[in-house]
């Protein structure tokens, strides 16, 4: 937690390699490039790296590749001539059940979903950890603990009372219903997130805005809210990765018209019926990867940051 | 509370720590009533409070209570005691979810770990390109297991896949088809959620491993201890709480795993590769049958209960009271 300083400065990871190599001579005794350890070292970091690389080459490769070639070659072999026909089935014409618009519809429905349930759970929890830094009251620790432990809690348990309470509500079914699931389930990870930053500010600051006269909200909009972007970057890779990547929520609180993408992917590739395509199938699989890996690739450490925190989510 | 006297001179700053004097008037003449304290606060914690309360902690009491009922379509509250229990002991199905997860979970644990430290050891070397190589020990975990179950799926493909390529590269009676063999189809799913969930290991591994002091370090190698010693018996032992923070992170991610069985094997062949967060919806919702959904989310909870509590007895319970 106590490197916030640099996260304004590594916007993109290709900033601080530079910033890296660039810091002059420093650390110890140049080693030879070639002796014996660092081939050891680079070698098994660089199996290891093809290991973890290997999905995705095979998505790529297989995604470009028509059907006849790929019931001749191997998975592993480069395309021989490049198509972006499955590409471009799987987004606008691949089947699910009866309907055939292929994986767009998911696409926009995960985004409905995505863009509300960020913005309200960030806000939500936002406000309670500010609330628990530097509001506390009697019993709001209580709370918080529950939260915390419920963070542990298998979602299976909580499921049903959730659908009983939604549908007496109304909302089960909706995407206001779902939004407010996401909330609910992103609560714990945010609210700690928030609380950890808002108790390392200084405290001056929050007593001199009190004695200046200013309440609860607007210490919060005008003081806690601007020096808080770096965290709140970090509650936004969090969420966005986690909701797109959500499938039991998706299955449980959506109808079929309005299932996000993953369940729509899950429905179309492992669908029974039909000649297996596995080109369309891989094509549409690396869409539904792309959103989470773009966010991946440009926050960089941030995300790292995110995960370390957000582990607990699991 | 011990601070509660000074909380009530100063309305507002609850933090406890203050000790400005200019509010000490104001309490005297105008002594606000106990709930109306801190309004704000209370009002702006109010999600925070429903959710605690009535989901995480109403709801899982719920289950729990309604666990020892024989609701099919509805929930009913006619108890029938342990009866859904001892139905979901003699379901194979149950049996089968349960010996999966044990396989997985142990092998799981074990290398990811493993796998998790050695590359958050080779990381520490003080490499060349270590953003390079994190990005891609690590874009696994960005991906939903949706995606990792279905890529894998593809590689694991008798037809096209590993299997055939071993094949034609000579060693025509090589047999590796974890999808469609029930005896070893848990390692299929073992290998791709190691694939998926190592990157995140390494990460917290190797932020033990920079929280090691540097004089350690120098201190091994004055007394000539070979480096993979120092790994073994000085540092790993003082990265203990890293490692059991790490275990219950991943332990409890374990106990969760669904959507990743859905998307490779759909718990086939058979119910080779079921397992107990699977068998909860599909009870809960295809099979009409809540009562064993709710007992076998009451079994999943005490799996979760029998990992964590011990943990945060012994990380938080021990520092609150020293």
């Amino acid at each position: 937690m106590a490197n916030i300083s640099t996260l304004n400065t590594t916007a993109a990871g290709l900033d601080a390699v530079s910033g890296r190599l660039g810091s002059g001579p420093s650390g110890a005794r140049p080693r030879k490039v070639l002796s014996q350890r660092n081939i050891i070292l680079y070698g098994l970091l660089i199996v290891a790296a093809l290991y973890y690389l290997l999905p995705l080459y095979v998505m790529i490769v297989t995604s470009m590749k028509g059907m006849p070639e790929i019931r001749l070659g191997n998975i592993f072999s480069p395309p021989m001539e490049i198509t972006f026909e499955p590409w471009a089935k799987a987004w606008a014409s691949a089947c699910t059940g009866l309907n055939c618009d292929g994986l767009s519809r998911g696409f926009w429905n995960s985004v409905r979903i995505l863009v509300p349930s960020v913005v309200v759970s960030i806000a939500v929890a936002s406000v309670s950890g500010y609330a628990l830094a530097n509001w506390r009251f009697k019993g709001s620790d209580v709370f918080f603990s529950i939260l915390i432990v419920g963070a542990f809690i298998p979602y299976q348990v909580m499921i049903y009372p959730i659908v009983i309470l939604l549908r007496e509500l109304g909302i089960y079914g909706t995407l206001t219903g779902l939004i407010i699931v996401h909330t609910i389930f992103g609560m714990p990870i945010l609210t700690l997130l928030f609380r950890n930053y808002f108790t390392s500010l200084p405290e001056e600051l929050f007593k001199a805005a009190r004695i200046d006269g200013a309440g609860f909200w607007q210490i919060f909009l005008r003081i806690m809210l601007p020096m808080s972007l770096p965290i709140f970057v970090v509650a936004m890779i969090l969420q966005v990765t986690g909701i797109w990547n959500d499938f039991l929520f998706g299955v449980v609180f959506t109808r079929p018209d309005s299932y996000p993408m993953t369940v729509q992917l899950n429905n179309i590739v492992n669908s029974v019926q039909g000649v297996k395509e596995y080109n369309v199938n891989m094509a549409a699989t690396l869409l539904t990867g792309a959103v989470p890996l773009i966010v991946y690739f440009v926050s960089g450490r941030l995300f790292v940051r995110g995960i370390a925190a957000g582990a607990v989510k699991g | 509370m011990s601070t509660r006297a000074t909380a009530s001179a100063q309305p507002g700053i609850g933090a406890g720590s203050g000790s400005s004097s200019s509010s000490g008037s104001r309490a005297a003449t105008r002594r606000p009533n106990q709930l109306f304290r801190n309004l704000n606060s209370k009002i702006a914690s109010i999600p925070m409070i429903l959710v605690a309360v009535c989901v995480f902690l109403g709801g899982t009491l719920w289950t729990v209570v309604y666990s020892f009922t024989n609701s099919k379509l509805l929930p009913r509250s006619s108890f029938v005691g342990l009866d859904q229990y001892y139905r979901l002991w003699d379901a194979p199905r149950w049996v089968i979810s349960i010996q999966n997860l044990a396989i997985y979970g142990v092998l799981s644990l074990i290398f990811s770990l493993a796998i998790g430290f050695l590359l958050a050891a080779l990381m520490d070397q003080k490499i060349r390109f270590e953003n390079t190589f994190r990005t891609i020990f690590l874009y696994p975990f960005a991906l939903s297991f949706i995606v990792t179950g279905l890529v894998w799926q593809w590689i694991l493909n008798p037809e096209y896949g590993v299997q055939s390529i071993v094949r034609s590269l000579g060693w025509s009676t090589f047999t590796f088809d974890p999808l469609y063999d029930s005896s070893i189809v848990i390692y299929g799913v073992l290998i791709a959620g190691l694939w998926q969930g190592t990157g995140l290991v390494m990460c917290l591994m190797l932020a033990g491993l920079r929280g090691i002091d540097e004089d350690i370090w120098k201190a091994s190698r004055v007394d000539g201890i070979p480096m993979w010693r120092t790994y073994l018996f000085i540092v790993i032992p003082m990265m203990r709480p890293v490692f059991i923070t790490t275990l219950v992170i991943i332990a409890s991610g374990i106990v969760k795993v669904y959507d990743l069985v859905v998307a490779q094997t759909s718990g086939g062949p058979g119910i080779a590769s079921e397992v107990p967060a699977k068998y909860v919806y599909d009870y809960m919702f295809q099979a009409q049958n809540l009562g064993q959904g709710f007992a076998a989310s009451t079994m999943m909870l005490l799996t979760v209960a029998i990992i964590v509590v011990p943990w945060a007895y012994l990380e938080f319970g021990g520092k609150k009271r020293g």
